[in-house]
């Protein structure tokens, strides 16, 4: 624990040397776990995460399968309470306010929290309905009029309207796999979420479209803050600006993507970039 | 005693051939040191089936045959002016009284001489193609042996026979299934047609009069119309599925997304208790339990409603149906996959949210295959129709009031005597052949339905 | 914070997702509440069935017995001597005499030494004629008195004391089934004979204890009180017999054909549907099966448990094909190719390897289509096992009727005062067989597969 107390401070020293001091210099710490652990059952999945996420930034978490980066994602938008048997604990908090506090709502967290899957699970309904679903269940959409506006600029915010516009109605699983993935990113968007949560959202995609979405989630850090879970290492210094590195259910180091991957300062972590682990 | 002997026969006949096929080929093993094909325990059944199939069959023709041969021999033995004095019935009743006579049972009343006598000559006769017929067994259950005891040798295929001949039974078990159906369908079939050459088709499906005349033979018959039947079936199937879809449904919603896993643990099994009790349970259960408390429940509301009415039998009926429909759908639910209810949470949709909006629209079609299983289950049951629905088959739009159901009609037409040549119990089979046709359509549709829902999340 | 205020659309959004929150959580708790009430309803029932039955069928446990000196007095019992094997020549001739004298003695007013004993038991001075006198006592008191003098002629003379069944409406008086209060046209037993019950409860002239008539007798129409199951209890155990005889190697043997020897081709494919939509078909269907197949085209006698355990043979097949075939499928290609791999030959794999992994699951669900079948009774109204047969049967071409069916008879009696109750303890009886059934199943099913 000493030393990740210690990768924190290291963390807040190297923002200010980054190298692209534009994106960084002036964000925000929106997220801040600390000390978080989750057990499934008698099994224990993390052992006490701490990091903070900036705003406005793509954060990714890599690392060998079964390294825990898919838990404590769904950690951040309590996705894991959906578990049976799995338990939470340490701290996790939203600007500042702590999401496993007894009296929030989990709904509205999820408001603020959207996620994006591995797979692509457009729901079987229409493109259209796929997309308002969100704004509708909240009460987001005063009218038909408002509702039609959210689906448009959602859709083409996940630059998917082009493709869709002439088939709204058709049903949301008749989509390429790229293309459901971006129905499901439009889908949490159209709720208008501060935070986007993704798990490894092109793992079940082919290169072209994972290049589309990479693309994609380069947008979009202009205005969410997304935090990804990848197991692409490429993909990982295309995308994002932090890094985190979990192993065995411990996060080893994460700092800005440059530093993580030419200069790591724990032997896993070089180990698992040379691709001797994982 | 015979069937004794006859098994006695053959378990030594069985042992023998076993023994001295297994022997044979331990000696081959040691006697020229070549590679034998199969082991002992192969020669020994390949030797064992070469003596059992021939000795079978020998018995199984006797079986068949046996009691033509036995009833014709009989018929000669009797004096030609009582043999054309005798019609068909007094003829069987003879002969059944001579057969008491040679077995020993002794009969009632004067015996005759000429019965004396055919029934000494008949138990001659019975014991000599007993005797007859083992001894031929054995001969040719021998002849088999013998063959096979002269083919074993080390390069024998001993165990591909045997397998052959296993492979052969395991393929007559599953034609049984077959069979079943074929038989099904062809009693039905034949059966109902007799009773259309009584009752013109139309009068039966489209007629709105079921008055059958049980005592009026084949010239009054009364009347066959099966559209009251069929409308009460349809409405105690009716009330049956709106009391069974959304308990059942809703049991299911709660104990796969809810319950905590231990309440799951106990509560599923408890409430599967309700799909292993016999019908004639729920039949008792609706005809002094629950019959009386709707007729009281009614008079306190200000209805006339009657003890055993549609409403009794499609409530109690609509019980037992409930663990059916709540498996089912616990089974289809549990088939959404995962990755749609994270979907739906992950946009901050409610439970409740998830459940309506995604997790049901997704699993409808399977939802439906198996409450069209459930309807079809309800159409087919019969106890508890026959105790609590009234048995009043009257076309009637009244819940409260007696009807009367297909089953219940099979069950009244054909209990009691079994003669079917009048169209009174032959309409019995008019009925299931319908009851047959109605449920398997809607069998066939559900399982497909079902299938398709499967395979689309596999 | 800072993101709210800067970014304001958010926070409109923010307000609202936060407004439509009550809502949803009151219509979240509603559809929860409906769902806690669906259980709720489905276990009531369960609970409520057998508690029913149960509060029913308990008091039929218990039979009201009555204690009589019996006198054997010569004047009633005016009969020639019972003969002696020693006053015969031949086996034969005794025989026959033993049997013209056992026709004599049935021809004997065994009525007259009931009533004398009631008679006596009665305080002095009791007004009662004798029909009302003899409606305390179960009509077959004379069967069971005449056997006993039938067994041992000595008797004559002598007075012994034996207890015998109270009549099934004085049963029906003393257990409260019949209100008390009711005049003397609606009650079934006459004022005099009333009064005399009463009297002898609080003597102890009745007394009441464990009906074992229940299990010990077959069923009775002249005398209700002694009306038991042990016919229909063993017609019921000759056609599990003949089931788990034929059903269970058939049903297994065509599990494992299908699953593991059969081609793909259009020809299974067709078993495979017509296995599970026979699975389906309603089981009086199968009753019409046997009608006109087993009785009407191959003249096997009606009534018999031999058709009856046909026919639930034909209703269970599918049932364990399919259990089979699931437990088949479960199994691991592993094991398959280890053993294959091995040089074993297909049949030797699957008789060697596969069946002795599935056979706990093979087991239990083999116990559970037989209790399934056990509780079957429609298809066997069809087959004539409806006719009320008094005797056990011994063999399964004998005439017979089974459980479930001796409960539809019963709850059709028209003494319903009484055969409520004894209707609701035959339910308790099948329904203490079926659980014993799943008992044996569940335990089973766990003993070998920590075995395995």
């Amino acid at each position: 624990m000493d030393m990740l107390a210690g990768k924190v401070k290291v963390t807040s020293q190297t923002l200010g040397s980054n190298m692209n001091p534009t994106d960084f210099v002036d964000r925000p710490i929106r997220l801040t776990a600390r000390d978080v652990t989750v057990h499934y059952g008698p099994k224990q999945a993390l052992h006490g995460i701490s990091i903070d996420i900036p705003d406005r930034a793509v954060t990714s978490f890599i690392g060998p399968s079964g390294c825990g980066k898919s838990t404590f994602l769904r950690c951040i938008n309590r996705m894991n309470d959906t578990i049976e048997g799995a338990k939470v604990g340490g701290r996790i908090e939203l600007d500042g306010q702590d999401i496993y506090a007894p009296d929030l709502d989990v709904v509205e967290l999820r408001a603020r929290i959207g996620m994006v899957f591995q797979k692509p699970n457009p729901f079987p309904k229409s493109i259209y309905e796929n997309v308002a679903y969100g704004p509708k269940i909240h009460g987001i959409a005063r009218n038909k009029a408002d509702m039609d506006e959210i689906v448009i600029s959602s859709l083409r915010k996940a630059g998917l309207f082009e493709e869709v516009k002439d088939r709204l109605n058709e049903p949301g699983t008749g989509l390429s796999g790229g293309q459901q993935q971006r129905l499901c990113i439009a889908r949490a968007i159209a709720v208008g979420p501060e935070v986007i949560l993704m798990d490894e959202p092109c793992s079940a995609l082919d290169p072209i479209a994972t290049a589309i979405i990479e693309e994609l989630i380069d947008e979009l850090r202009e205005n969410y803050t997304i935090v990804i879970v990848t197991h692409s290492m490429q993909q990982a210094a295309r995308v994002s600006q932090k890094t985190a590195f979990f192993h065995l259910g411990n996060l080893i180091e994460h700092g800005d993507t440059e530093d993580i991957f030419t200069n790591p300062v724990n032997k896993q972590t070089q180990d698992y970039i040379m691709g001797r682990i994982g | 005693m015979n069937a004794l002997i006859i098994a006695a026969v053959l378990l030594v006949l069985l042992g023998v051939s076993y023994q001295s096929g297994f022997a044979k080929s331990r000696g081959l093993v040691t006697a020229d040191g070549v590679k034998v094909h199969s082991r002992p325990q192969y020669h020994g059944s390949y030797s064992a089936l070469w003596t059992m199939i021939p000795a079978l069959a020998v018995l199984l023709l006797w079986f068949w045959f046996g009691a033509g041969i036995t009833r014709s021999y009989t018929v000669g033995l009797l004096p030609q002016d009582v043999l054309l004095s005798l019609d068909q019935t007094g003829l069987n009743a003879t002969l059944t009284r001579i057969n008491a006579l040679a077995t020993g049972y002794g009969v009632a009343g004067e015996v005759a001489p000429y019965e004396q006598s055919a029934g000494e000559a008949l138990r001659s006769f019975n014991f000599l193609t007993f005797a007859g017929t083992l001894v031929l067994a054995v001969l040719a259950g021998g002849a088999g042996f013998v063959y096979a005891r002269n083919r074993i040798s080390a390069r024998l295929r001993a165990r591909n026979s045997v397998e052959r001949v296993i492979g052969l039974l395991l393929l007559a078990c599953s034609a049984v299934a077959i069979l079943t159906t074929v038989g099904i369908v062809a009693s039905l079939v034949t059966e109902a047609f007799k009773f259309f050459t009584f009752i013109n088709p139309i009068d039966f499906f489209f007629g709105t009069v079921w008055a059958p005349n049980n005592a009026g033979g084949a010239a009054n018959p009364g009347k066959y119309g099966l559209l009251p039947l069929l409308a009460g079936t349809l409405m105690i199937t009716a009330i049956a599925m709106l009391v069974a879809v959304p308990v059942g449904l809703m049991a299911a919603i709660y104990l796969s997304q809810y319950a905590p896993r231990q309440f799951r643990a106990v509560a599923k099994p408890f409430i599967e208790i309700l799909a292993g009790i016999p019908t004639i349970v729920f039949g008792f259960f609706a005809l002094v339990t629950v019959g009386p408390f709707l007729r009281d429940f009614g008079a306190l509301l200000g209805l006339s409603v009657n003890a055993t009415s549609a409403l009794t039998a499609g409530v109690v009926m609509g019980i037992m149906i409930i663990p059916f429909v709540s498996s089912l759908s616990d089974d289809i639910l549990n088939q959404v996959p995962r990755t749609l209810r994270d979907g739906a949470y992950g946009l901050g949709a409610t439970q409740s949210e998830t459940i309506r909006n995604v997790l049901l629209p997704a699993a409808l079609p399977g939802i439906v295959g198996a409450f069209l299983l459930a309807v079809s289950r309800a159409i087919g049951e019969t106890m508890i129709v026959v105790l609590a629905s009234g048995n009043s088959p009257v076309l009637r739009g009244n819940p409260l009031e007696p009807v009367s159901t297909i089953t219940v009609s099979i069950v009244n037409q054909l209990t009691g005597d079994t003669d079917f040549t009048g169209p009174q119990s032959l309409v019995g089979f008019a009925l299931g052949l319908t009851l047959f046709v109605v449920t398997l359509c809607l069998n066939i549709f559900a399982l497909y339905i079902v299938r398709r829902f499967r395979e689309q999340y596999e | 914070m800072a993101t709210d205020t800067l970014n304001s659309p958010g926070a409109a959004r923010a307000r609202a997702v936060r407004s439509s929150l009550r809502r949803r959580h009151l219509s979240e708790q509603i559809f929860r509440g409906f769902g806690i009430l669906a259980i709720a309803l489905a276990l009531g029932f369960v609970v409520l069935l057998f508690v029913d039955v149960f509060r029913k069928g308990i008091p039929a446990f218990v039979q009201s017995n009555l204690h009589l000196s019996v006198t054997f007095d010569p004047e009633i019992i005016d009969v020639s001597p019972a003969p002696a094997r020693n006053g015969f020549a031949t086996e034969a001739e005794f025989t026959a005499a033993s049997l013209a004298w056992q026709r004599e003695v049935a021809l004997l007013n065994w009525n007259q030494v009931i009533e004398a004993s009631l008679r006596q038991a009665a305080p002095a001075g009791t007004d009662i004629d004798s029909r009302t006198l003899l409606s305390i006592a179960e009509t077959n008191a004379r069967h069971q008195v005449r056997e006993m003098f039938v067994a041992n002629p000595t008797l004559l003379g002598q007075t012994v004391e034996i207890d015998v069944l109270a009549s099934a409406n004085a049963a029906n008086w003393i257990k409260g089934n019949i209100n008390r209060e009711l005049g003397d046209a609606q009650q079934q037993l006459a004022a005099p004979a009333r009064a005399l019950i009463d009297t002898f409860v609080d003597n102890g002239t009745i007394s009441n204890g464990f009906a074992w008539s229940i299990f010990t007798n077959v069923d009775s129409r002249s005398a209700p009180a002694a009306a038991g199951l042990l016919g229909a209890f063993a017609g019921t155990m000759w056609m599990m017999l003949i089931v788990i005889v034929l059903a269970v190697p058939i049903g297994v043997a065509a599990a494992i054909y299908l699953e593991e020897f059969a081609p793909k081709s259009r020809l299974t494919d067709l078993i495979e549907v017509n296995i599970n939509n026979l699975a389906a078909v309603p089981s009086i269907v199968f009753g019409l099966l046997g009608a006109a197949v087993f009785i009407n085209w191959f003249h096997l006698p009606i009534s018999a448990p031999i058709v009856g355990g046909l026919v639930l043979t034909l209703m269970t097949l599918p049932t364990i094909i399919i259990a089979t075939r699931g437990a088949l499928m479960g199994v691991s290609p592993a094991l398959r190719q280890a053993a294959l791999g091995m040089g074993a030959s297909r049949t030797q794999m699957v008789f060697h390897h596969v069946l002795p992994v599935t056979f706990p699951s093979i087991l239990t669900a083999t116990i559970l289509g037989v209790a399934h079948a056990l509780g079957e009774t429609a298809p066997l109204l069809l087959i004539g096992m409806k006719a009320f047969v008094a005797s056990v049967p011994a063999t399964p071409l004998d005439q017979a009727t089974a459980l479930p069916v001796q409960i539809f008879l019963w709850q059709g009696n028209e003494n319903r005062n009484f055969f409520e109750p004894r209707t609701a303890a035959a339910i308790m009886v099948l329904l203490a067989v079926m659980i014993l059934l799943n008992g044996v199943a569940i335990f089973l099913r766990s003993r070998l597969e920590k075995r395995a």
